[in-house]
């Protein structure tokens, strides 16, 4: 069972071009369809549980599901299913990086490719303002992470923090007052 | 052993700190990258999240992985990996083991409900300096120093438009084509 727990994940992780979402649909068809390590309505709660802690998606979905399946042993093999393939990959990409980079025409895509990166980012910051509710807290949320970081106020990870501890007195006021927080959806 | 340590702690803090996906993770690298004086410039870094849309795996084991290998070798891909996958790994088996309604929570709810917004501002503003680094050739903190580049504003527009036209463009296929015009702007011309 460990074994296989750990081949399923090296599968998705092998399987898995361009970031933690396009996981999902993996790990459906691997531990639900095929396998019935878990059903559907877990799988939605595991989501939920690797959207509301830090960390790749991948890493805790796997994490969980090793773990409903056989404790902290199947979290383990999980786990290094999941990584062992970026990993070896990213070492040889490492290893002939730089110098499949001196390379002039290498060096001119990269010039078009940086452009293209940035846009990816932004792609990536318009995506989680779809999933937050709009209101005013999230819109003087948003102006301060641009403030603090585009004037290079405090450092980054700082700016963070910043933001959970506003969100959750935000909370404890709404509640104290009664109001039925309507922010929560994230 | 101390460089090892410190990639190790690093790699660590930046695994417990990113929220909302692997991009939300660049942010926190690039500061380090600028505070470490890793990977020569913040330029093979933005290289590197191309290079990581084309290999299979979760962004923040790939760029753990690269920034420990450039940084210290194999071992030191080994400490940074470990860094960035352990905050995650520990506090899933805590809430697996202990608590069962952990995204229910209204506490674990309005930390994020102020995290998530913060972290659209964050990474707005670091595609925006992205953008300015290779169009103008400065920062924000350095504006007078600009000095237009045509082509790469040209090639902004064009895969912007790209972007808006084609909605959902697969982000491999949006490398691809930045590539073709990089090499058809600073190549040809």
């Amino acid at each position: 069972m460990l074994i296989e727990i750990f081949l399923t994940f090296l599968k998705i992780g092998l399987f898995t071009f361009g970031g933690g979402y396009s996981m999902i649909p993996l790990i459906q068809r691997e531990a639900i369809e095929k396998r019935h390590w878990i059903d559907n309505d877990e799988f939605l709660d595991i989501i939920a549980i690797a959207e509301s802690t830090p960390g790749p998606i991948a890493i805790n979905s796997a994490t969980y599901i090793g773990y409903r399946l056989r404790g902290f042993w199947g979290s383990l093999m999980a786990t290094l299913g999941v990584v062992i393939p970026s990993f070896v990959v990213i070492l040889l990409v490492s290893m002939f990086f730089l110098q499949f980079k001196s390379n002039v025409y290498i060096a001119y895509a990269f010039q078009g490719i940086r452009i293209g990166v940035a846009i990816l980012i932004f792609n990536a910051a318009l995506k989680i303002y779809k999933k937050v509710n709009k209101n005013w807290f999230t819109y003087v949320m948003i102006l301060i992470g641009l403030v603090l970081v585009l004037f290079d106020i405090v450092p980054t990870l700082l700016v963070i923090l910043i933001g959970g501890l506003v969100g959750i007195l935000h909370t404890i006021i709404l509640h104290r007052n009664g109001g039925e927080d309507n922010g929560g959806t994230v | 052993m101390a460089e090892l340590f410190d990639l190790f702690i690093t790699f660590f803090k930046i695994g417990l700190f990113t929220f909302g996906g692997g991009y939300a993770m660049i942010p926190l690298i690039q500061e380090e990258v600028i505070k470490n004086q890793w990977l020569d410039s913040v330029e093979t870094l933005v290289d590197f999240i191309a290079i990581s849309e084309s290999t299979p795996g979760p962004f923040a084991v790939n760029i753990a992985t690269f920034i420990g290998y450039h940084e210290a070798g194999v071992i030191g891909a080994l400490f940074a990996t470990l860094g960035v996958v352990l905050p995650s790994f520990i506090i899933i088996l805590l809430i697996a083991r202990f608590f069962h309604h952990f995204q229910t929570n209204r506490y674990v709810k309005g930390f994020l409900k102020g995290v998530k917004p913060v972290i659209v501002g964050i990474l707005a503003t670091v595609a925006l300096a992205f953008v300015l680094r290779s169009t103008i050739h400065t920062d924000i903190m350095h504006l007078p120093d600009w000095i237009v580049d045509v082509r790469a504003l040209i090639i902004f527009a064009g895969l912007f438009i790209i972007y808006r036209v084609f909605n959902r463009l697969n982000p491999i296929y949006l490398i691809l084509i930045s590539a073709v015009f990089g090499l058809v702007a600073y190549g040809l011309f």
